[in-house]
């Protein structure tokens, strides 16, 4: 292992973990701005130039709070609540392919931090690894309000990962790899996998959407029923990190999407820009188009939240374990059929 | 530097796997069960099976432990309300352990060290190679331990609903 790739490994890392962080910033500004767009509001405009300092103002604030740790809350685990689930929201972007390799003289350059061969089902891991975040916090504030949301995520997580798993199942029939760096070069062009696997891709956003706890599915802080859901406890920065865990979520859940379905760094015409544009440029402006997708998916998330009202908790359930996981499996049978016609046995 | 990692690792797991016995509130007990898992998934990556790791990861951490939190949360079990056992089942247990211990001592001095067990081909635990091997010469056993699985499952919900049977 020479000294060039651990610093090229290093760097790599630092700038994907700091993009993700102002990623997930500035997505909270562009939620209030979205939200005030959909409600024909102006949303933050005060701190800087359209309101563009709103995030550091937030974090500011979320720092500057007192931080109160409850007498009768279990301490240890009450701390590390927020820090598994910032945690597990960060590591998922370890090996999803950013671009194509960058070649900078006789060096080639892979924009992914690890290409595992079983890559998918390491964001299906972190993904279910997610939850301890939300459970250990619930669980340590003794607040019943926090217990019963800790117990909701839980529950949502379980019965949403089972139908994801599926809808995954069916899109490794149609790549035939596990490899998510594979996954994205088998849809060179416009070869995208949800022209293949359309109620496949909508499969998994629906359980996308589950997973991150964002709405229609966020009942586990369903304000209404259970003041403020799993963080009702938490204040000051740790309230910060369990917000701002959400929203790195939807980031890496909304790259995962753009990976998986809707080809990554590929666009139609890329092989007459790369061929124009040489080995530098040329991967460069693929990660920009991944970013644009990525910023669309993120949009999307917002776009729905502000829409589609709440679902009930057991309309939850019956969407999850009645309508989802059938589909999937049709899906998969589906599928299966499809190709065995093709290749002919 | 393999060696040094799996006995580091090897450590862990034990210290770990002592915690779930030694911690006093069941929902510590399950989170140290957890991490003793996780160490279980960093040596079947130490043998090179990645697959195997990851599912380790998923089905155990991600879910079975999950399920196992969401009851023991539930059931919100204190010292207060924890039934206190009378001092002749203390006595009988360990006197039970102290027989399991022996029984323990006396069967790993019978036996000698191991060969250690050659993979024939070290590439055995990735995806492509467990798919080939579990469908093509395990085929029956495979899908005989789904069958089972099936109608665990079946029956699981069968359970639930016995009111309308």
């Amino acid at each position: 292992m020479d000294i060039a790739f651990v610093i090229e490994k290093f760097v790599l890392v630092a700038i994907i973990f700091g993009i993700s962080l102002v990623i997930a910033m500035y997505s909270t500004y562009a939620e209030r701005k979205v939200a005030a767009f959909l409600q024909d509001r102006l949303g933050p405009d005060r701190a800087g130039p359209a309101g563009m300092f709103q995030p550091l103002a937030d974090g500011l604030k979320m720092f500057m709070k007192e931080e109160i740790i409850p007498t009768n809350a279990s301490k240890w685990l009450f701390m590390i609540g927020p820090g598994l689930a910032m945690l597990t929201a960060c590591i998922g972007t370890a090996v999803i392919p950013w671009g194509s390799a960058i070649t900078v003289g006789d060096r080639v350059i892979p924009l992914q931090v690890t290409d595992i061969n079983v890559g998918i089902l390491y964001i299906f891991g972190v993904v279910s690894l997610g939850v301890y975040g939300v459970m250990i916090g619930g669980w340590a504030s003794n607040n019943k309000y926090s217990l019963l949301s800790a117990i909701r995520a839980a529950s949502q997580n379980i019965s949403y990962e089972i139908a994801m798993g599926l809808s995954i199942i069916a899109l490794l029939l149609v790549t035939g790899s596990m490899s998510l760096k594979e996954i994205v070069e088998g849809q060179h062009g416009w070869h995208w996998n949800v022209l293949y696997q359309p109620v496949g891709f909508i499969l998994f956003m629906v359980c996308a959407f589950a997973e991150t706890n964002r709405a229609p599915f966020d009942l586990p802080e369903c304000e209404t029923e259970l003041i403020g859901g799993y963080h009702t406890e938490y204040s000051s920065m740790k309230l910060g990190f369990y917000l701002f865990a959400e929203y790195i979520n939807m980031f890496v859940s909304a790259a995962v999407m753009a990976t998986l379905y809707f080809g990554g760094y590929n666009y139609p015409g890329m092989d007459w820009v790369l061929a124009n544009t040489g080995p530098v440029i040329g991967p460069l402006i693929g990660v920009g188009v991944f970013f644009i997708k990525i910023f669309a998916f993120i949009f999307f998330f917002m776009w729905v939240r502000w829409t589609i009202p709440r679902f009930r908790y057991d309309q939850l359930m019956h969407l999850g374990w009645k309508v989802l996981i059938p589909l999937a499996i049709a899906n998969i049978v589906v599928t299966s059929v499809v190709i065995a016609v093709i290749e002919g046995f | 530097m393999t060696t040094s990692i799996f006995y580091f690792v090897a450590t862990l797991s034990i210290i770990f796997s002592l915690m779930v016995i030694f911690a006093k509130n069941p929902v510590h007990s399950v989170l140290y069960l957890i991490v003793t898992f996780f160490t279980f998934t960093v040596h079947y990556i130490l043998l090179n099976a990645q697959f195997l790791a990851v599912v380790n990861f998923i089905v155990y951490m991600g879910a079975i432990m999950v399920l196992f939190l969401f009851v023991l949360m539930l059931l919100n079990l204190n010292k207060d309300n924890e039934p206190l056992k009378s001092t002749l089942v203390k006595v009988v247990g360990v006197i039970a352990g102290c027989c399991l211990l022996v029984t323990l001592a006396g069967a790993l001095k019978a036996v000698a060290i191991s060969d250690p067990v050659v993979l024939r081909n070290p590439n055995l635990g990735l995806v492509k190679n467990l798919g080939k091997e579990l469908f093509g010469p395990f085929m029956l056993p495979f899908e005989l331990c789904s069958i089972l699985l099936l109608s665990a499952m079946v029956g699981a919900i069968l359970l639930t609903k016995k009111e309308k049977v």
